[in-house]
């Protein structure tokens, strides 16, 4: 990674009273993939079509490769068309009226490239999105996945030095979009492009990234890789929409850590957070790095066992404030009303909000 | 299933065999007995009197007017229709709600009391216009003659474009903004996306707009009775009334009209095969994505000029006219010129109270309409229902059927039921308001299905079957689930077969008997008669009543929307 390629300064957008976008500042090195990750109206979709040129900014600048794009003090917008990117929206937008080639060479008709090398260059983009087949089809005719290959192919086209991928994967079912995820990171890996891209769902942001980005109301909460993303997260929105959470509101006495109102049920195996003059915190722990035990631990009786395939979901009441738990198959299944005790592994700590 | 739904007393045997007789004897029938005169005199072929009608030269002079007002209507419409619906949905035109809003308004005018008034405003002599701009530039002859093709082509395009525009302005909304989005970042600049990207993609919507106006205007009546009778420009549909009228409605006028109509049937029928084609190309479907805001064509310097260019198409085209009407209908004499001295309302008392023949045009027009819609609106939702809710074996001849009216002329509906209700079968209604109630039925039987199909197609089969489910008999998931859901359907319909039957033309001419003029007949008439304040006079009422109508569909579709 060298340079920062992609550029946001201070980028700022207003849809009326809402402010979609609030003083985002980010830096993208070339040949990054960046993922910027939050729920719908986060901001993210909104950001891109800055970056791409379809929004303007109310403040902020953007540049590319050193030059600026987009700039609220100057009054300057590149358009769209100027910019040089590829982009893959999530409804496909492949043309009807055009079969696959011709979508293909689209880009390269509108920059009056030669005519031999239209076709080397539409050839290749269709041949490395495995589409050989079906050049002359049109995209009616094709399944979902084949037709978000026809966007990429197209994005592809130009070597663009910048891709932009708005949820590109999201209406695809679960199967083909794990498999084109790898797709776009070879893609990448052979063109060697920077990669901006939305999405909601985690899983998907984990697998490609190099960094992600958690938006929230048009506000950042994190960048970061995705494993700090996901073992460090630096607020309890980013904790809760990486990954299942548990949010266990504790009290602290005698140095021992106690859930909120359950001293009876007995302390928890964990060390007292650092430097804290609070009693009362909020205690963050994932489904997975609970354990099971039949001795000792914070006790508690089964409420619910769910079968979810490899894994087992428990729910587990300590008096009246309930932990979820999930653990692998393999290890003894409890019965719901059985008794047992809590063992936290990796936990978090954030204050207690009331 | 249908045993499943009604156990084995058929109901849905009988709602069928019901709709489809309905269908048969309103629509079908007529249209077969036009064919099956044109075709056949006392049971053999009748070749003869075919080539002798379709070796006048009158004929195919008819059949080319019909041709050329035919196309000449449509290129323009499209052009103007496709134009303003791109001006309204994909640039930042300033007013663009409103103006959208103004563009259907032609739609809801008479377009013969549009040529009406353009006769008024353009006619070689008389017409104020022309008048004016004569003494303007101290001319002799007249700059405008709207006594011509020209004059019939551009009166029609005013009032028939909104259906180019409805249809394109829909499509361009409906259509997924990234398909141009994407073609942007690939390097396309606006225009480029326009040509290569959207009217492309916009060519289904146009065509079928396009196809519709062909349709309408093949078989329009109105506006070339009123411009082109004068000077002897007939098309099919004028010609077949002339050759009725000429003869006193002599049954050998009445088979010339049948060959004739078969043209128009036979035309009609081929347009519709065509339209059918183009929706059937799927390969173009335009699927709706994500709703964001679609690219605008930044106007800069042209947004006033272009707003006031619209605004101006639509002072001309509906405005002027209507205003003209209201001026007019107001004169003491005709010719005299607009001063406050000129005018009372002496002629609106005097058609409203005093005038036996224009209060029993109002009374009829206003008693058969009401009667035409409801009963239209109940025979509607029974064949509608039929065809999208019962999987009944034999549903497709119903589907036939329910296609007729859609492609049936007013004039060819008129002939056939003059065929079918003059004593032939055992019933003559000649002469009498249920010959005309009867035809109302069979032309707007197909915005009845049109609306009630779309109503029904809303409702899911399943809120039925959860009705019967929980214990209601066919007849109560009827009435308390399916047709509360469906009223604004149903309403719909009633008011789409009203308003335009209110001012009926077409059909009302070859029906009406000495007592039974219509609104529609009496202003033609009163046009005819060279009472031309008389027949403006008549036709303010008639637009007081659209406006007063429309508004209130408005407000009935408003407060539905915000019941819901």
């Amino acid at each position: 990674m060298t340079m920062s390629h992609v550029k946001l300064q201070d980028v700022t957008k207003r849809f009326g009273p809402v402010v979609a976008v609030n003083r985002l500042s980010i830096e993208i090195s070339q040949g990054e993939c960046f993922s910027m990750l939050g729920p719908s109206g986060c901001g993210k979709t909104t950001t891109l079509r800055m970056v791409a040129g379809f929004e303007d900014l109310d403040e902020g600048e953007i540049s590319v490769g050193g030059k600026i794009f987009s700039s609220s003090f100057k009054k300057y917008y590149l358009p769209p068309e100027k910019r040089d990117f590829g982009m893959v929206f999530q409804a496909f937008a492949v043309w009807p009226h055009l079969n696959v080639y011709n979508n293909v060479a689209f880009p390269l008709q509108i920059r009056k490239m030669p005519k031999a090398e239209i076709e080397e260059r539409t050839r290749r983009a269709i041949t490395y999105t495995g589409l050989s087949e079906c050049a002359e089809t049109y995209p009616n005719e094709l399944s979902g996945g084949q037709k978000q290959r026809i966007a990429l192919a197209r994005a592809i086209a130009i070597n663009p030095t910048v891709m932009l991928l708005d949820e590109p994967l999201s209406n695809l079912d679960p199967k083909l979009r794990e498999e084109m995820r790898f797709e776009i990171k070879d893609l990448q890996r052979k063109f060697g492009f920077t990669i901006l891209y939305v999405t909601h769902d985690q899983a998907e942001a984990m697998a490609l990234s190099d960094r992600i980005l958690v938006m929230s109301e048009g506000n950042v909460q994190q960048i970061d890789t995705p494993l700090n993303i996901y073992h460090k997260p630096a607020n309890k929105f980013v904790f809760s929409f990486i990954g299942l959470s548990n949010f266990l509101p504790v009290e602290i006495a005698d140095s021992a850590v106690y859930i909120e109102g359950q001293h009876d049920a007995g302390p928890l195996n964990v060390e007292l957070p650092p430097r804290t003059l609070e009693r009362r915190l909020i205690l963050a722990t994932r489904p997975f790095e609970i354990d099971i035990i039949r001795e000792g631990g914070v006790r508690g009786t089964v409420k619910r066992v769910t079968y979810l395939g490899d894994v087992i979901d428990y729910r587990v009441m300590v008096g009246n404030v309930e932990v979820r738990i999930q653990k692998n198959r393999i290890k003894e299944i409890l019965r719901e009303g059985q008794r047992c005790g809590l063992k936290f592994n990796r936990i978090l700590w954030y204050e207690h909000q009331p | 299933m249908i045993r499943k739904l009604f156990g084995n007393f058929g109901i849905a045997e009988i709602l069928l065999a019901v709709s489809v007789l309905i269908l048969v004897i309103v629509v079908a029938v007529p249209v077969l007995l036009i064919l099956w005169t044109a075709l056949f005199v006392d049971g053999s072929l009748n070749t003869r009197d075919i080539l002798k009608v379709l070796s006048q030269p009158e004929t195919y002079e008819a059949l080319k007017n019909s041709l050329i007002i035919a196309a000449g209507v449509t290129f323009f419409s499209t052009i103007i229709g496709v134009f303003f619906a791109w001006l309204v949905s994909r640039t930042d035109l300033p007013l663009k709600e409103t103006m959208k809003v103004l563009f259907l308004v032609p739609f809801m005018l008479p377009s013969f009391i549009g040529a009406l008034a353009w006769k008024m405003l353009l006619s070689p002599r008389a017409g104020y216009i022309n008048k004016y701009l004569s003494d303007l530039f101290g001319l002799d002859g007249s700059l405008f003659n709207i006594y011509s093709l020209s004059g019939i082509i551009a009166v029609e395009t005013m009032y028939l474009f909104p259906f180019v525009f409805i249809q394109v302005a829909g499509a361009l909304e409906r259509m997924d903004p990234t398909l141009e989005e994407s073609a942007r970042i690939s390097g396309a600049g606006l225009l480029t996306i326009t040509r290569k990207i959207t009217l492309p993609l916009m060519t289904p919507s146009i065509a079928a707009g396009a196809l519709l106006v062909a349709l309408y205007s093949l078989a329009h009546f109105g506006v070339p009775a009123i411009l082109g009778t004068e000077r002897g420009i007939y098309n099919i549909p004028t010609k077949i009334y002339e050759q009725i009228y000429q003869s006193g409605g002599s049954f050998v006028a009445i088979r010339t009209g049948t060959i004739l109509s078969s043209i128009l049937v036979i035309a009609a029928g081929l347009i519709l095969y065509i339209q059918n084609l183009v929706l059937k190309a799927g390969r173009f479907q335009v699927i709706a994505g994500k709703s964001m805001r679609p690219l605008l064509l930044k106007l800069r310097g042209l947004k006033i000029p272009l707003l006031l260019f619209s605004i101006l198409y639509i002072f001309i085209t509906v405005i002027l006219p209507t205003v003209t009407i209201f001026l007019v209908g107001s004169l003491k004499t005709y010719g005299v010129s607009f001063t406050l001295e000129n005018m009372s309302l002496t002629n609106l008392k005097y058609i409203l109270f005093q005038w036996k023949m224009t209060k029993d045009a109002i009374w009829n027009s206003l008693y058969l309409s009401l009667g035409a819609a409801f009963v239209t609106m109940i025979v509607g939702t029974l064949i509608s229902y039929t065809i999208v809710k019962i999987k009944v074996r034999g549903r497709f001849i119903l589907e036939f059927l329910g296609l007729l009216p859609f492609s049936v002329p007013g004039t060819v509906i008129a002939i056939g039921v003059i065929l079918m209700w003059s004593g032939k079968f055992g019933i003559n209604l000649y002469n009498t308001a249920w010959i005309i109630f009867i035809a109302y039925i069979a032309r707007y039987m197909a915005f009845s299905l049109k609306s009630n199909s779309a109503a029904l197609e809303q409702v899911s089969d399943s809120l039925e079957e959860a009705a019967r489910a929980c214990g209601a008999t066919h007849w109560q998931s009827l009435k308390d689930i399916v047709i509360p859901l469906i009223k604004p359907g149903m309403v719909a319909a009633f008011f789409l077969i009203f308003l335009p039957a209110l001012r009926e033309l077409t059909t009302s001419i070859l029906l009406y008997g000495p007592t039974t003029r219509t609104i529609g007949v009496a202003i033609y008439a009163l046009n005819e008669d060279g009472e031309t304040v008389y027949a403006a006079t008549l036709a303010s009422v008639a637009l007081v009543i659209i406006i007063v109508g429309q508004l209130a569909i408005k407000r009935i579709t408003r407060s539905r929307i915000k019941g819901i």
